[in-house]
């Protein structure tokens, strides 16, 4: 038995009269790390910002216990100065500044209120072997893919000399590769450096294989805590998590293949930033009515920028390559033209490029629907009013009303608003791009269902996403890309994660040696 | 199920608690001064001045707000006045080109401009900060040496009718019957329009709001038009800039709420890149809503050397902070993607009162000025403040 480094006693927080957590206990063994889990909503971050100090120290009840010590945090710098460090899901570095400024950020090394920079590029060259991250601490954020980003996030942690790191979902935007590498990580620092972690995912797999206990929200409440003794499954963790038996995590479907539906031959697209970097090199692939196609690959692959300069040239300059649609060549210009041939795109990140957040949910349906619900230029508001209605029963969205603005609704409920628009513009051809990214377990099987029903309509899916037991379980074929091609084609019975990795590893392996 | 999702199908569901609350504030505020100036800023004279005072901040007001929506501010405009007022005097006065022939020209003089603008900004995506920085110093020079430092005046009578005009006048008694007979008519087109929507909506079976509440608020707002009116008419009637004025505030309140086109103008404010990936040409919007700032602010400019009957250097002078200022009040949001044309015109009318209540009580302009900047941090603070704590 481990000594207890953090204990979290009968916490309890409200939001003006809506109570969020009540009652949720949690302990932290020392040099452990200890997985958190719970659906959206079920209180995991606002515990997390109440252990370090975001949400102070009298707006909630209970009591925060830490290395034998009762903790009243005020704010963030108080807990931090006991070495308890948060690492949000969306990456707090400033673009601008280098790595090192960023590492030592609020805390830089001084003489006399003057930067030591030799000193503290030397202090980040050792935070940075720590991590092992190959890059010149004068490197500035922004040059950095989000998997190098996170690790520079845990040298800044390191650097504050961290007991207690928290992290929230840390590999939402990563591959499997850059995943198990950041999870090794944190495996590597547990041992060398005595720290423990708190992790928050939704990714049930990965935590299975690093976490030594699993503790169980929902509600707002701790229902249980699991040792990781290897004899739970994920299936139990699940059911604790949902409260209910969820018997498949993919929905059945048999695939009626119609027509073909869009053909696309040669597609080359380049980088409309950096000047000759071609971004997609003749990419060639088909979609037939009635099928779901996934594209799998590595982050930065090309699979975003694929789907845009096909969605009315959307991204990338010089592109050439042919389109057909029901077998009729296509010139798509703008995102107007697609709209109009019937095709949809629904974005990966639906706060940065979806929705309007300020407006209601009407708003947000109508808003690649406008000629739709308007004639000569006049909107019928009653018109949308009702559309939007009808298509939120359809798919459940729970709002009290289309007439809340999106940004109170949660995640899964966000996505569906985004589905519903381009549901309300009758596509055949729908283009979903990490259609479940940061959403809860019930949440991602009604979006399932839905692109299920759009299969059985009759509608063509293409189907992006990082993560591949979803393209498995969901995907009739799938195209496997990487730097900017496509070098595989798997069908739905010979698919497996490993195939896939196999094909990466390999394609990799090959244009290393090309080089 | 269908009644969980069924709600109230507002009249103007863009209204928001700010413009409300601003509503409430303005009429405090004309309480207030009603009370501290013995109730000189409601004699009929003085209301007549307050709207030919304050027209020319509430058109540029109009203009600014599709700019602040887009998330940008224009701050050209009050050198924009000042370079079609110097043209149209150049023009009239110099020259004695007929003002039926100088006005057109002077719009498209103005419209020019402004599309030079609105390329940079739109098409080159300048900073709209930075671009209509550099058209107020532009705009400012170039009225300077079309003016020579001179001012130019008089204007014919015919031309500073614009903003100095009242419509003919048939008075019974003291009062003009054409004024009153006018506010019935705006009045009785206010309860059609009303009631039509209603049915509207009631076809739609979208529920609504208590018919009792409906139709106080509907005998309100008739009462307030008549009265209105019926008070103007005890003076000279109606000044010709009101109804100019009204037209403009419902034909940009129908466009921004009403049609495709202002749906896109939020978007575009609200998430660009939403916007453009649901097909809507969000350079084409920000164009557009530069080059109508420029078209109102030419009509200000013309309204303003109206008004001064006369050209000079110095013409419009920080209007264009009075026109921020307003959208501002009136409940626009700094990022964009919010803010109402009404707001606009009530945030305008509170600075106007402001002014014209405080002049009467023989504040000085210094005085003035701080007050109505603590007046605008205070508005906004209200609304930020209000929105963190949920209310």
């Amino acid at each position: 038995m481990r000594k207890i480094l953090l204990t979290m006693d009968g916490i309890q927080k409200c939001f003006s009269s809506v109570i969020a957590l009540k009652h949720v206990s949690l302990q932290v063994e020392q040099r452990s790390i200890h997985a958190l889990v719970g659906e959206n909503g079920a209180g995991k971050s606002t515990l997390m910002n109440i252990l370090s100090g975001i949400y102070p120290h009298g707006s909630y009840s209970g009591s925060i216990v830490f290395e034998g010590q009762e903790m009243r945090f005020r704010k963030v710098s108080d807990s931090e100065s006991r070495g308890i460090v948060i690492i949000h899901q969306e990456l707090a570095l400033i673009p601008e500044l280098s790595i090192q400024e960023n590492i030592f950020l609020g805390h830089e090394i001084c003489r006399s209120g003057v930067i030591s920079w030799d000193s503290q590029i030397q202090e980040t060259q050792r935070l940075l072997d720590a991590v092992g991250l190959k890059e010149d601490p004068n490197t500035a954020c922004k040059y950095l893919g989000v998997g190098k980003q996170q690790l520079v996030e845990i040298a800044k942690a390191l650097s504050k000399n961290v007991k207690l790191l928290i992290m929230d979902e840390p590999t939402a935007a990563l591959n499997d590769k850059d995943s198990d590498a950041l999870l090794n990580l944190i495996l590597k620092l547990r041992v060398e450096r005595g720290i423990s972690v708190i992790i928050i995912s939704h990714k049930l797999d990965e935590l299975l294989k690093v976490a030594d206990r699993i503790t169980v929200l929902r509600d707002g409440e701790s229902i249980e805590t699991l040792e990781n003794d290897g004899s739970i499954s994920r299936n139990h963790i699940i059911r604790s998590m949902v409260g209910r038996e969820m018997s498949n995590l993919y929905p059945e479907r048999t695939a009626k293949l119609g027509e073909l539906a869009l053909e696309v031959k040669d597609w080359c697209v380049f980088s409309p930033s950096v000047a000759g970097e071609q971004i997609i090199d003749r990419v060639s692939f088909h979609l037939h009515y009635g099928e779901v196609v996934g594209i799998a690959g590595l982050m930065g692959a090309g699979r975003t920028e694929l789907a845009l300069s096909l969605f009315g040239k959307a991204y990338g300059v010089n592109i050439s390559g042919e389109i057909y649609k029901d077998g009729q060549p296509l010139r798509l210009r703008t995102v107007k033209d697609a709209i109009s041939h019937r095709i949809a795109y629904i974005p990966e990140d639906r706060k940065d490029a979806g929705l309007i957040l300020e407006e209601d949910i009407v708003t947000n349906i109508s808003l690649s629907n406008l000629e739709k619900f308007s004639s000569r230029g006049v909107m019928n508001h009653a018109a949308e009013v009702d559309a939007s209605q009808a298509i939120s029963q359809d798919i459940r969205i729970k709002a009290p009303s289309v007439f809340q603005k999106t940004q109170m609704l949660s995640g899964g409920n966000q996505q569906k608003v985004l589905v519903a628009r381009w549901l309300c513009s009758d596509p055949d051809i729908l283009i979903l791009d990490e259609p479940t990214r940061g959403i809860d377990v019930g949440a991602k099987y009604e979006i399932y269902a839905i692109i299920n029903q759009l299969a059985a309509d009759g509608k063509a899916v293409l189907m992006i996403s990082s993560e591949m037991p979803e393209l498995i379980g969901m995907c009739d074929r799938i195209y496997v890309m990487n730097e900017g091609r496509f070098i595989g084609e798997l069908l739905r019975e010979e698919v497996s994660q490993e195939k896939i990795m196999q094909i990466i590893v390999d394609d990799n392996g090959g244009s290393r040696s090309e080089k | 199920m269908k009644n969980k999702l069924i709600n109230r199908l507002g009249d103007n569901h863009k209204i928001d608690l700010r413009q409300q609350s601003m509503l409430i504030a303005l009429i405090a505020i004309s309480v207030l001064f009603q009370i501290l100036t013995g109730g000189i800023i409601f004699r009929s004279v003085n209301v007549s001045k307050l709207i030919m005072q304050n027209s020319y901040v509430l058109i540029l007001a109009i203009g600014m707000l599709p700019c602040i929506i887009t998330g940008n501010v224009d701050l050209s405009v009050g050198s924009m006045v000042a370079l079609v007022s110097a043209i149209s005097g150049k023009l009239i006065v110099e020259h004695n080109v007929p003002v039926i022939v100088a006005i057109p020209v002077v719009l498209l003089v103005g419209i020019l401009a402004g599309a030079f603008q609105a390329y940079w900004i739109a098409y080159m995506r300048l900073p709209a900060f930075i671009v209509t920085l550099a058209g107020m110093l532009v705009f400012r020079g170039l009225t300077m040496t079309i003016l020579q430092g001179k001012t130019l005046a008089p204007f014919p009578e015919s031309f500073s009718w614009i903003s100095a005009g009242f419509l003919p006048q048939y008075r019974i008694g003291s009062v003009d019957m054409i004024s009153v007979g006018l506010g019935i008519v705006c009045a009785l087109l206010l309860a059609f329009w009303q009631i039509y929507k209603r049915r509207k909506a009631a076809k739609f079976n979208h529920q609504q709001s208590k018919a009792a509440g409906f139709a106080v608020k509907l005998v309100i707002q008739c009462f307030l038009a008549i009265f209105s009116a019926f008070w103007l008419g005890t003076y000279n009637g109606l000044p010709c800039v009101l109804i100019f004025l009204i037209v403009l505030v419902l034909l940009y309140r129908f466009i921004t709420s009403s049609t495709v086109l202002g749906r896109r103008l939020y978007a575009l404010g609200g998430n660009e890149k939403a916007a453009k990936l649901s097909g809507i040409n969000t350079n084409a919007i920000l164009f557009l809503a530069y080059v109508n700032m420029a078209f109102l602010a030419s009509i200000a400019g013309i309204v303003f050397a109206a008004r001064l009957n006369a050209a000079t250097p110095t013409a419009g002078n920080s209007f264009e902070l009075d026109a921020i200022a307003a959208c501002y009040i009136g409940g626009a949001s700094a990022t964009g993607g919010v803010g109402t044309v009404v707001g606009a015109v009530i945030g305008g009318l509170v600075m106007g009162i402001l002014n014209n209540g405080m002049s009467i009580m023989g504040v000085g302009s210094d005085w003035q000025q701080t007050i109505k900047g603590l007046v605008l941090l205070a508005a906004v603070a209200f609304d930020v403040i209000s929105k963190k704590k949920g209310i």
